[in-house]
C-alpha cells in the first residue's frame, strides 16, 4: 500500500515482560510518516515502556519494530534513526548548550564547519542562539526543554520521540511549548510519538491518539473520534468527563437494565422552560467552574451532571432536562450511541 | 534572601561570642602550624622569650643538603604517585562495578572494604610483615608501595563508587540515543561526570599514602625511608628546627592538593552540574 520510504513507524506484535509482569501485551501500532501520535494512558499502562522499546533502550521479548521501512528490533539506540527528548531533558551538565546540541553530530564525525552550521540552525529553530554558551544549569526549565528538542532535531531523525516533554513545565508555559512543538513538527513534517498522561495535551496536539491500558491499546484514532465515539468504557471514562449510569437507554430516558450508559455533561441540556424531549428535574447543586457551571440535576429516572454556560440555574430550581446523546456499552464495548 | 535577613537580626553579644569561638578554633588549628613555621626560620626560640632570637635559612639548607633527608623526600615523591596510580588502576573499575552494576555480594564487597581500616593497623602490619619475610619483600620499594596501597583502597573505591552511582542513567541513555557507542558514552559522559569524585579520591589517596608512617616504617626501615618515617629519626637526632622545616615540607603537598581540589570541586561541575532534576 505504502512504499517503504513513506513508512513512519510500525510496531508489530510487540510484547515485553519485566520483573515477571507483562508490561506490553501483543501491541500493534502504525504511525504514518509526518504524523504526530500520542500514547495516552495512566502511569503503569506501558506507554513509556513502548517508547523505550522504540528508542532501543529496551529490546522487546516478541514482535518487530520498523522505522522508515527498516527493521530496527535488534539494533541498539545509537544505531536507530530515532531521537528522544527525555522527561527531565537529560542535558549533559558539563557541556554548554552548543556542545550539547553538537554532540550527536560530533559522534557522527561530521566536519567542523558542518557541525557549526547545523547546530546554529537547530538553536535558531528553538530560539536559543543567545544561550549557546550557557551551561544547562544556568537556563530555565523551558529553555532546557528547547535545548533537548534542538539536540534531538539536529540529528534529523526519521522519528522523534517525546517522553512527557511538558510535565516539568508550569501550566502557562506548557500550553505555549506544546503549540511550539506542534508547529515545529508540522513544519519539519517529522514523524513523532509523544508519551503523555495528560488528555488535554494529547487531544490538542495529536493527529491520532492511542489510549493505552494494561499494556494494550484500547483505541487508536483521531482526537475528535476518540471523544465522540469512545470505543470502550475505559476510554470514555479516561477522556473527558462522563455521567455513568447502569440501566437501559430508550428515547432519552434511562430505565431498568444492565447496560453501562455514558452521558457527557455537555450533552445534558437544561432549560427553565419546557423543551421537546425534556423531562422535569430539580437542581441540587451548582458549582462554578470558570467559563461554565457544573450543575447537579435530579430527574425521576436518573441523576446527572450538566455543563451549563447560559441561563444558569440556582439551587432548588425546577426545570427541564434533555439528554442529547448517550453512549451505550455492553461488556465494556460500545454497542451504540443515541 | 532569608539568610541575609536573619544575619542582620543577630544580636551583638551572640556575634561577639561567635567571633570569640572562631578565634579560639583558629588558634587551636593554626597555632601549632604557626609554631612550626616560626621554628623553621628561628635560630633559637625558647621560653621565656616571646620572639625568636633571630631568623635564618640555615635549617632549610641543612635539610636540603642532608643526603638522608633528601633521599626520604625523593622516595616520598616517587612512591606516593605510584601508589595513587596503582590504586586507580585497581580500584576504579571496582568502584564502577560497585556504583553501577547490581551483582550478588555487592554490599558485602563495599562493607568489606572497611575491614582493613576497622582493626588496629599495627596488628595488620605485623601480620603482613611475617608474610613479607617469606616473600622477601621486607625493606623493599615494592613492599612499601603495597603497604601504602592498602590505606588508599577505601578512598579509591567508596568515593568514586558514590560518584558513579550519582550519575543519572538517562544522561548516558541520551548519549546512546544521540548515536554514541557504549565506550564513547562511558568516556565522554560517565567518566567525565564522575571526575570530581575521582579527583577527591586521588587527593585523599595521595595524602593517605604520603602521610603513611606506621606500615612504611615497619616494612621499609632501615633501607627505605619516606618523609614521615624519616621524622622518627629526625625528632631524636636533629635540632627541633630541622623537624619543623621537614614538617612544613610534609604539609606542603597536602595544602597544594587540597587547594587545587577545592577549586575544581567546589567551583566546578560538581557544584553546578547536578542541579538538573
Amino acid at each position: 500500500m505504502t512504499t517503504p520510504s513513506d513508512e513512519g513507524l510500525i510496531l508489530h506484535g510487540l510484547s515485553k515482560i519485566l520483573g515477571g509482569r507483562t508490561i506490553i501485551d501483543n501491541l500493534d501500532l502504525t504511525v504514518h510518516k509526518g504524523e504526530m501520535v500520542s500514547l495516552l494512558g495512566p502511569s503503569g499502562c506501558g506507554k513509556t515502556t513502548t517508547l523505550r522499546m522504540i528508542a532501543g533502550f529496551l529490546i522487546p521479548d516478541q514482535g518487530h519494530i520498523t522505522i522508515a521501512g527498516k527493521d530496527v528490533t535488534e539494533l541498539g539506540p545509537e544505531k536507530r534513526p530515532s531521537a528522544m527528548v527525555f522527561q527531565n531533558y537529560a542535558l549533559w551538565p558539563h557541556m554548554s548548550v552548543f556542545k550539547n546540541v553538537a554532540y550527536p553530530l560530533k559522534v557522527r564525525k561530521l566536519a567542523h564547519a558542518e557541525i557549526e552550521r547545523r547546530v546554529h540552525e537547530a538553536l535558531e529553530l528553538v530560539n536559543l542562539m543567545h544561550h549557546k554558551d550557557s551551561r544547562p544549569s544556568q537556563i530555565s526549565g523551558g529553555e532546557q526543554q528547547r535545548v533537548a528538542l534542538a539536540r534531538a532535531l539536529v540529528q534529523e531523525p526519521d522519528i522523534l520521540l517525546l517522553d512527557e516533554p511538558l510535565s516539568n513545565l508550569d501550566a502557562k508555559l506548557r500550553v505555549k511549548v506544546r503549540e511550539d512543538i506542534r508547529e515545529l513538527q508540522r513544519r519539519l513534517n517529522i514523524t513523532t510519538v509523544i508519551v503523555t498522561h495528560d488528555q488535554d495535551e494529547a487531544l490538542s496536539i495529536s493527529d491520532r491518539i492511542a489510549v493505552m491500558n494494561g499494556g494494550k491499546i484500547e483505541q487508536f484514532t483521531t482526537p475528535q473520534e476518540l471523544y465522540d465515539r469512545p470505543a470502550t468504557e475505559y476510554v470514555a471514562n479516561f477522556i473527558g468527563s462522563l455521567n455513568r449510569v447502569e440501566g437501559s437507554y430508550n428515547d432519552g430516558l434511562v430505565g431498568a437494565g444492565t447496560d453501562a450508559i455514558g452521558i457527557r455533561p455537555e450533552d445534558v441540556y437544561f432549560s427553565h422552560n419546557e423543551i421537546p424531549g425534556g423531562h422535569r428535574a430539580t437542581v441540587e447543586l451548582v458549582v462554578p467552574r470558570g467559563h461554565f457551571y457544573e450543575v447537579y440535576l435530579k430527574r425521576e429516572d436518573v441523576a446527572l451532571r450538566a455543563f451549563v454556560s447560559s441561563d444558569i440555574p440556582k439551587h432548588g430550581d425546577i426545570g427541564y432536562v434533555r439528554i442529547n446523546k448517550a453512549l451505550i456499552y455492553q461488556n465494556g464495548h460500545l454497542v451504540r450511541s443515541a | 534572601m532569608a539568610r541575609v535577613k536573619s544575619r542582620q537580626k543577630t544580636s551583638l553579644p551572640i556575634r561577639l561570642s561567635l567571633y570569640f569561638f572562631i578565634g579560639l578554633m583558629s588558634l587551636f588549628i593554626l597555632g601549632p602550624l604557626l609554631w612550626l613555621a616560626v621554628h623553621a626560620f628561628a635560630t633559637n626560640w625558647t621560653y621565656p622569650n616571646l620572639l625568636p632570637d633571630s631568623l635564618t635559612f640555615h635549617w632549610w639548607s641543612k635539610v636540603f643538603l642532608d643526603s638522608a633527608l633528601g633521599t626520604a623526600i625523593k622516595n616520598s615523591l616517587i612512591i606516593s604517585p605510584i601508589v595513587v596510580l596503582l590504586s586507580m588502576v585497581i580500584c576504579l573499575p571496582a568502584a564502577y562495578a560497585a556504583g553501577r552494576l547490581n551483582y550478588f555480594g555487592r554490599k558485602t564487597f563495599l562493607i568489606g572494604m572497611f575491614a582493613a581500616n576497622s582493626f588496629p593497623k599495627i596488628g595488620l602490619f605485623a601480620a603482613i610483615a611475617t608474610l613479607y619475610y617469606a616473600l622477601n619483600l621486607m625493606g623493599t620499594f615494592v613492599g612499601v608501595v603495597i603497604i601504602q596501597l592498602l590505606g588508599t583502597i577505601i578512598y579509591m573505591t567508596w568515593i568514586p563508587a558514590a560518584a558513579f552511582a550519582a550519575i543519572p542513567r538517562n544522561l548516558e541513555e541520551a548519549a546512546r540515543d544521540a548515536g554514541a557507542s557504549k565506550i564513547r558514552t562511558f568516556f565522554t559522559i560517565t567518566l567525565r561526570l564522575a571526575m570530581p569524585g575521582i579527583l577527591v579520591a586521588i587527593v585523599m589517596s595521595f595524602l593517605a599514602s604520603f602521610d603513611e608512617a606506621q606500615g612504611s616504617y615497619l616494612v621499609g626501615a632501615p633501607s627505605i625511608y619516606t618523609m614521615p618515617t624519616e621524622m622518627y629519626s629526625l625528632v631524636q637526632n636533629y635540632p627541633i628546627q630541622v623537624a619543623a622545616v621537614f614538617s612544613l615540607l610534609l604539609a606542603f603537598p597536602s595544602v597544594l592538593l587540597i587547594g587545587i581540589a577545592r577549586k575544581h570541586i567546589i567551583g566546578g561541575q560538581l557544584a553546578e552540574g547536578f542541579q538538573i532534576k
